[in-house]
């Protein structure tokens, strides 16, 4: 199932199932996503949406007895090779959890995190990294004041933009988002997509999300996903408006799922 | 069975439990209270500061309170390091279902019920006997004794071992409150398993590992027979200056004082106020693990 682009097609499937253990979570999953777009996953609890992203940057390699077949290409680099660095990889393409998980530390030394341990140990480095990042994750003007204070104080929109923040401060060219959003008020919703919209601009952005008109609001494309299989995979407008699944349809218009 | 019965069997399964509850706070303050009230009148600022004398019968302690001081600190230094090291294997890198994760996990539960005796038996053929008569036979071609009989730095060592457990124990305990979702974050900005567990997990294990420390440091105080054969002396006129030296130990004090002594009621009242410092330090240094502790739980429910 392969949508026609015309950015560069930053992530490719070919043929990629995952067992866990002896159980199989997805099935010959082939696809195509582009470039500086924003792809979002749907699909009922439990269909393999979150396993497939968490493929794409290879955080499944952390549970025990998960195992791969096929290929991820990103940017027609098989991430499963057998010369790819995984902690490279995941420099690459970074990850925005569901809960927000800001570090006990204050809101500079979250945000500082990645490119410290990347070897960035320029005090002036540091400040301006810390700096554009909050800006462009629309999260400066309201630290500005007190990049001090601990990550804990702030609110649960504002922790999880801080997230985006550190995640955006390794440099990636992929950012895979896992319900963002599901934790949130509709106003610190409200931002996180506006915050989606323009960071596509940059970013290749994959998102799961329960939430339909979420998906609808913020992706470019949409990949509906039953029982490990991908279904359908096409323009969001066409998704919503007329798929070619049956299938499709019955879960977007709420008769399933 | 009538209504009658059953409150009856109510009250007195109320009554049963509090009444054995309550007889253990009663021997602890009959134990308490006898050695409060023989000890604290020889207790004294000369007490703390001057070393035995008249064969025990006078003087005070010093040099027990910083020979056990030095054996906690050595004991520490080797260790707290050691176990941490353990437990972050144990929890972090080794498969819970692997054959050698589990015998580590055995070993370190046998270790824990290894009477504290064989402990010192060990620290006497392991270390006196066997790496101290190796050290000597490399330093010395054996002409000359030094690492080949009881000291500070063996004795030390026994400790350690004795306490390795606790270490482990607590810090383990420790690691496992980190949630995992931090280490999920740390891992997905690109970095290494070693680089989250040295700047995400170990920092917020902090608390358990001193709390692991402070355990194994009271309960270290506390013990004699592993320190019996293997660097506690009698009586020594100067302080250990070299690790190769013998100390005097608060524990070992009173056993010496209470079995060795020539004239053991004229160093009565010295030994209730030895033990009851004793005591002193175990509780305080328990009271610090308990607190501590109890700020760790708060932190990880907040978070």
């Amino acid at each position: 199932m392969i949508v026609n682009t015309n950015g560069t097609a930053k992530i490719r499937t070919r043929d990629l199932s995952l067992f866990y253990g002896q159980k199989k979570a997805l099935h010959h999953i082939t696809m195509e996503t582009p470039g500086n777009r924003v792809t979002a996953l749907i699909g009922p609890s439990g269909c393999g949406k979150s396993t497939f992203l968490r493929s794409l940057n290879r955080m499944n390699d952390l549970i025990d007895d998960v195992r791969i077949e096929g290929q991820v290409l990103i940017d027609d680099v098989d991430v499963y090779g057998r010369h790819v660095d995984v902690v490279e990889l995941r420099k690459q393409v970074g990850m925005i959890f569901q809960k927000s998980n800001p570090f006990p530390k204050s809101v500079y030394e979250n945000v500082a995190y990645g490119p410290k341990i990347n070897g960035v140990r320029d005090r002036k480095k540091l400040d301006e990294i810390v700096e554009t990042t909050l800006k462009r994750s629309a999260l400066w003007n309201e630290v500005k004041d007190d990049l001090k204070k601990s990550a804990f104080a702030l609110s649960g929109g504002q922790q999880q933009r801080l997230c985006i923040a550190r995640a955006l401060a390794v440099d990636p060219k992929v950012l895979l988002m896992d319900e963002p959003a599901s934790a949130l008020d509709p106003i610190a919703t409200a931002k996180i997509e506006e915050l989606i919209y323009e960071l596509k601009e940059n970013y290749t952005i994959v998102i799961v999300t329960h939430n339909m008109q979420q998906a609808a609001r913020v992706s470019d494309y949409t990949a509906f996903f039953y029982l490990g299989e991908l279904v359908e995979l096409d323009e969001t407008k066409k998704m919503f408006t007329s798929p070619d699944k049956k299938q499709t349809e019955d879960y977007i218009t709420g008769r399933f799922g | 069975m009538t209504k009658l019965r059953r409150t009856l069997l109510g009250a007195s399964v109320i009554w049963g439990t509090a009444i054995a509850a309550f007889s253990i706070v009663l021997v602890v303050l009959v134990v308490m209270g006898t050695i409060v009230v023989n000890g604290a009148g020889s207790l004294s600022l000369e007490f703390f500061t001057s070393p035995p004398t008249e064969g025990m019968t006078e003087g005070g302690i010093f040099p027990a309170i910083v020979g056990t001081a030095l054996l906690v600190i050595i004991m520490s230094i080797a260790g707290i390091p050691v176990g941490t090291i353990t437990a972050i294997y144990l929890s972090e890198y080794a498969n819970q279902r692997s054959v050698l994760a589990r015998s580590i996990r055995f070993a370190v539960n046998t270790l824990a019920g290894v009477p504290a005796i064989v402990f010192g038996l060990f620290g006497l053929g392991f270390f006196v006997q066997f790496v101290g008569a190796g050290l000597d036979q490399v330093f010395t071609g054996g002409a000359e004794l030094q690492w080949a009989q009881p000291n500070i730095l063996w004795a030390s060592l026994t400790m350690a071992f004795l306490t390795l457990p606790v270490v482990i124990v607590s810090v383990e305990e420790a690691v496992k409150t980190v949630p995992q979702d931090l280490r999920a974050a740390s891992l997905a900005l690109g970095a290494t398993k070693w680089q989250t567990i040295w700047n995400v997990v170990l920092p917020n294990s902090v608390t358990g590992i001193l709390t692991g420390g402070i355990l194994a440091v009271s309960r270290g105080a506390g013990e004699v027979a592993p320190i019996l054969f293997t660097g506690a002396a009698y009586f020594l006129p100067q302080l250990p200056t070299n690790l190769s030296d013998q100390f005097m130990e608060l524990g070992y004090h009173v056993y010496i004082m209470s079995t060795q002594s020539t004239n053991v009621e004229a160093t009565r009242g010295i030994q209730y106020a030895t033990t009851l410092v004793l005591l002193m330090l175990t509780f305080l240094l328990n009271f610090t693990a308990i607190f501590l502790r109890s700020r760790l739980r708060g932190r990880t429910v907040q978070a």
